[in-house]
């Protein structure tokens, strides 16, 4: 049983092209109105350089990479708390007029509404 | 017992890239939940188990070090849990502390970070393996130097977002100043890939050179960043998002690390989509935000508009909407600035409770980053069934009785659809001018961002109404209240 893996060349690139198609198709589906969550949202995926960092650091032999290595993990792990704590927030402030934590879509929410009002 | 033993070495390898897996999906369905404000609070929170999980499981690399670092292996898990708990402590107190407004500011903050974290990684690699494979080089070095463009540019971005660097930095040929950076940067590059493939003793020696050539890098950051107007921040933000998600794809390569290959080119997609959807709403190419300055285009012609200002009473606006059937509010970043927001919906629940029909209008660029405003507008309380972007109300103003226009300019103005010679031509822009009637909230007779007048204040259907916006709606709810009007039955909510 072996899970040792070795990306290389053409692997290499077809995970990359992979990632960019999944990425560009779910952004893409993104409405407008979440493009501030949506942009530190994936601001905070890329904050998963802070596992590059460990590794750096645990594999660290003299003291320059150690420095290095250490601020890999510092900024790494700044990028991913920081990225998550703002999201995270900014998300829970969206709500609906007709229900609060509604879990319908919003726009027959509104067209109840409406013809709630026309009617008195 | 041979086989165990080979078991119990795999183990730690095969847990990292479980979790790396679970990680990598963790993310991918995160960011595909955030499609729709029902289910993007879970998706961030899905993505951040991701992140827990890959995070943990990259402890486990402590029993697969080298031999050469197997003396230090005490002294760096310490380092480890020393940089994780003050990096991601201070960044969630600065995340759960700052003014929404701030925003942009503090996402270029991190983003920066995550752009030094790449660069870093790339430069303990570039010190650590002394033999690399041409590729593995190459690419160390891609990454290192878009890392490191990143982290100087971004940090450049907040300082100007920030309002410590005031005006845009510009000088005479500042773009060949800058290519030849780039030129500079490259070069050491290529002499590291050429010195480190060789046998021969090198003109300078490596360690060196790798100096220069982050010490270039980051320079090229900072040049790049310092010409670029505050209005053009948005899509400045974006792109860094795009070159740290690259930057952190090509280290992942290098550390043969799959989640981070995915989780950096995911995000490096998303930023050049968000970038190109940014350029579009403000009808510029991305090479004409980074290479032309927006404030040399040659002034507009006065006299060219015809019309005069006229001025109204916040309370006289403020009742009029009351007796109008439909009001839509294009709010601008104006009414950020003056902390309004609170204001405003307080004014759109009285408007309601009459029986208006009351929506938001909100421009793709309103605001410092893409969505801001939305945001801003969600902190206040207002629902986002009420907010619409500009593609789906954009027919409705010209059967809407009042368009209000606070603290926003350029994005109402109609020379971007008239005036061939005005710098916003072509600009995608809200329609406020076919209104019935159109209030503008604005703190004087000042032009916008751009320095354009704006034709539409002075047109027949529109009456300004000057102050501080939040000022100017206190006095419109005052003067709506006053009115002692009954609430209409079935509207109030």
């Amino acid at each position: 049983m072996d899970f040792q893996i070795s990306i290389s060349g053409f692997v290499a690139i077809y995970l990359f092209m992979l990632a960019a198609f999944a990425g560009w198709v779910i952004i893409g589906r993104v409405p407008a109105i979440l493009h501030t969550p949506l942009m530190s949202g994936s601001n905070f995926v890329h904050g998963i350089v802070v596992v590059g960092g460990i590794y750096a650091l645990l594999n660290a032999v003299t003291m320059q990479e150690q420095v290095l290595g250490f601020f890999a993990v510092l900024f790494g792990a700044g990028n991913a708390a920081g990225g998550y704590a703002v999201t995270d927030r900014m998300l829970a402030m969206f709500q609906t007029s007709a229900h609060p934590i509604a879990h319908a879509k919003h726009g027959t929410v509104k067209s109840i509404h409406a013809k709630k009002a026309k009617a008195h | 017992m041979d086989s165990l033993h080979h078991f119990l070495t795999m183990l730690p390898q095969s847990v990292i890239g479980a979790a790396d897996l679970a990680a990598a999906f963790l993310f991918l369905y995160g960011l595909h939940r955030m499609s729709s404000p029902v289910t993007a609070p879970s998706g961030i929170f899905l993505a951040g188990a991701g992140m827990i999980v890959a995070v943990l499981a990259s402890f486990l690399y402590g029993f697969d070090v080298s031999a050469a670092a197997r003396p230090n292996l005490s002294v760096n898990l310490g380092l480890v849990v020393i940089a994780l708990a003050i990096g991601s402590s201070l960044a969630w107190w600065a995340g759960r502390t700052v003014a929404m407004t701030a925003m942009p500011q503090m996402v270029a903050i991190y983003n920066g970070l995550g752009g030094g974290a790449a660069g870093a990684i790339a430069a303990v690699e570039l010190f650590h393996n002394k033999t690399p494979g041409m590729t593995t080089l190459i690419v160390t070095l891609c990454g290192a130097l878009i890392g490191a463009v990143s982290m100087s540019g971004s940090l450049i971005a907040w300082a100007k977002l920030d309002g410590m660097i005031k005006q845009p930095l510009r000088f005479k040929g500042q773009q060949l100043f800058n290519a030849l950076v780039l030129i500079a940067t490259l070069a050491f590059g290529g002499f590291l890939v050429m010195a480190t493939q060789s046998s021969a003793t090198p003109v300078l020696s490596i360690p060196s050179s790798i100096y220069l050539f982050f010490a270039l890098a980051l320079a090229l950051g900072v040049f790049m960043t310092l010409p670029i107007g505050g209005a053009d921040m948005p899509v400045v933000i974006s792109i860094f998002n795009a070159f740290t998600g690259l930057a952190v794809g090509l280290e992942g390569f290098v550390l043969q690390n799959p989640a981070l290959m995915i989780a950096g080119m995911v995000v490096g997609a998303a930023g050049l989509l968000l970038t190109l959807l940014m350029a579009k709403a403000m009808n510029r190419s991305v090479a004409n935000v980074i290479f032309t300055n927006f404030g040399d285009i040659k002034k507009q012609k006065p006299g060219a508009i015809k019309g005069s200002l006229k001025p109204m009473a916040p309370g006289d606006a403020g009742i009029a909407m009351r007796y109008a059937k439909s009001v839509i509010i294009v709010p601008g970043y104006g009414l950020a600035v003056a902390q309004g927001q609170g204001k405003l919906y307080e004014f759109v629940k009285l408007l309601q409770a009459g029986g208006v029909d009351v929506k938001f209008a909100v421009h793709p660029v309103a605001g410092r980053m893409p969505g801001q405003m939305d945001v801003l507008l969600a902190e206040a309380g207002v629902p986002y069934d009420l907010i619409f972007q500009l593609d789906d109300i954009n027919e409705q103003f010209a059967t809407t009785d009042v368009a209000l226009v606070i603290g926003a300019n350029d994005v109402v103005n109609p020379a971007a659809r008239s005036d061939k010679s005005s710098p916003i031509f072509g600009m995608p822009i809200l329609n406020t001018y076919q209104a019935k009637k159109v209030f503008v909230v604005k703190r004087g007779e000042g032009k916008g961002y751009a320095g354009i007048v704006n034709a539409l204040f002075y047109g027949d259907n529109c009456d300004m109404v000057y102050g501080d916006a939040q000022a100017v709606l206190i006095k419109m709810i005052e003067a709506v209240r006053g009115l002692g009007l009954p609430a209409v039955a079935g509207k109030s909510k």
